[in-house]
């Protein structure tokens, strides 16, 4: 069978009960969505499958012939990150960064289907994903900021470091 | 040390039907089937290796998902997404709201969800007590064929079928009340689901008070009273401590749940 990741058509050799998780990882050396808790309850594994958030760690890739998977690595890169990860840098939304990969996609996710900048709707929209740094309140903050369409200098936030400005033009 | 393989093998036989037909001929009479709807319970059991299945069968691409609705019988296949049900009027509408995150219910089926076994620390099935409470039968196959029962029935033996869909009349008013979820992926604590049909029969049932959903007989005769319903529901469970909250909270909660239910009942006549 063949998953596409991140634009790429992928082979996959797993037996069709190995979680997705498993195979980006150990199959195919993808390493963005993270192996936590590999139950379900923490949300790092999370990955957007034909767009839809999915924990990765739950889902047999058997299901998955011809689907397409989005890790991090395929939302934006350094030089030229996704609004949403520029909000995450703005707002110093990351700080282990262990359950960043997760939080990003679900947050894409919220913004692909509409989602708005209401705080309720943000906990709801990332209940499932745990940060043990508890670092939360700037989540929250970043995913409204990318909700709202709010524009950031990322060469001021961390200088040296990215290049991308503004609703990522670069 | 040993290096990590990079392509797990076959865990046993797997199949992946693509139809229902298909899908009840892969589940036989059941003996050594192990069924995966959206994965979110057996998956973990898997990675875990507390399970290793001999036989599988992938429910995902069999074609058992889709609301549909007949007049006033709604049927709902069992591989319909927990997520696809929180549009849906109450109870079921808010009981499926209340259960796990987004990522989980767009996962997680309704088949699932009702077939999901005793699960030691903490209590399963979070839509059990909703379907009860509308009256739901089930359509399943095992060794005697496909056939449809009571769902509270079908629960008994579910670890023997194969659920196909359920079918529920639509209630005159429904209400749900829950308690309040300290994580959103928690499984379901303690609720209850109510239910007044066309014809004026009241049901209650509930979440979380057991090992699997119950009907509340004796508050729903005596209805009448919310808070007096309240304490007899008491009557009617065997509460117990689990992960989630201890027999003691539900005994203490349970009561203001049935009350609230049976306001919002009243109200919604």
């Amino acid at each position: 069978m063949k998953i596409v990741v991140n634009g790429a058509v992928r082979e996959i050799g797993s037996s069709p009960t190995t979680s997705l998780l498993f195979v980006l990882r150990e199959e195919l050396g993808v390493t963005g969505p993270k192996a936590g808790c590999q139950q379900g309850g923490c949300g790092a594994c999370t990955v957007l499958v034909d767009g839809s958030p999915r924990r990765s760690c739950l889902l047999p890739v058997g299901y998955l012939d011809g689907a397409e998977i989005t890790t991090v690595e395929g939302l934006g890169t350094p030089m030229s990150l996704a609004p949403v990860q520029q909000a995450f840098v703005h707002h110093y939304a990351a700080q282990c960064g262990f359950c960043t990969s997760g939080f990003l996609l679900a947050a894409q996710a919220y913004l692909d289907r509409g989602g708005t900048d209401d705080r309720e709707a943000i906990i709801e929209a990332l209940g499932g994903h745990v940060c043990r740094c508890t670092g939360y309140v700037k989540i929250i903050e970043a995913v409204a900021a990318a909700a709202r369409g709010d524009t950031f200098d990322l060469t001021t936030t961390a200088p040296g470091k990215y290049t991308t400005v503004a609703g990522g033009a670069r | 040390m040993t290096a990590i393989p990079d392509v797990k093998p076959a865990a046993g036989e797997v199949v992946i039907p693509t139809s229902a037909e298909e899908a009840v001929e892969a589940f036989g009479d059941g003996s050594g089937v192990t069924l995966v709807g959206g994965g979110t319970i057996v998956l973990a059991d898997m990675n875990y290796g507390r399970i290793a299945p001999s036989r599988v069968v992938l429910l995902g691409r069999a074609g058992l998902a889709g609301i549909a609705r007949d007049r006033s019988q709604v049927t709902i296949g069992a591989g319909t997404s927990v997520q696809d049900l929180v549009g849906l009027a109450a109870p079921l509408g808010p009981c499926a709201a209340n259960v796990a995150d987004i990522e989980i219910r767009l996962q997680g089926t309704v088949g699932g969800n009702l077939c999901a076994g005793a699960g030691g620390e903490v209590p399963r099935g979070d839509l059990q007590g909703a379907f009860l409470a509308l009256g739901a039968t089930a359509r399943s196959a095992g060794d005697d064929g496909i056939g449809t029962e009571p769902l509270e029935e079908f629960l008994t033996r579910r670890d023997e079928r194969l659920l196909l869909d359920v079918s529920f009349e639509e209630p005159a008013a429904g209400a749900f009340a829950s308690l309040s979820r300290p994580h959103t992926h928690d499984y379901t604590a303690l609720a209850v689901s109510g239910v007044r049909t066309p014809g004026g029969e009241l049901r209650l049932a509930a979440t979380g008070v057991g090992s699997w959903g119950q009907r509340l007989p004796s508050a729903e005769a005596a209805a009448a009273d919310p808070e007096q319903a309240g304490r007899a529901a008491l009557g009617d469970v065997d509460l117990r401590d689990d992960a989630l909250a201890s027999a003691w909270y539900r005994e203490h909660t349970l009561p203001i749940l049935v009350q609230r239910v049976l306001v919002r009942l009243e109200e919604a006549t």
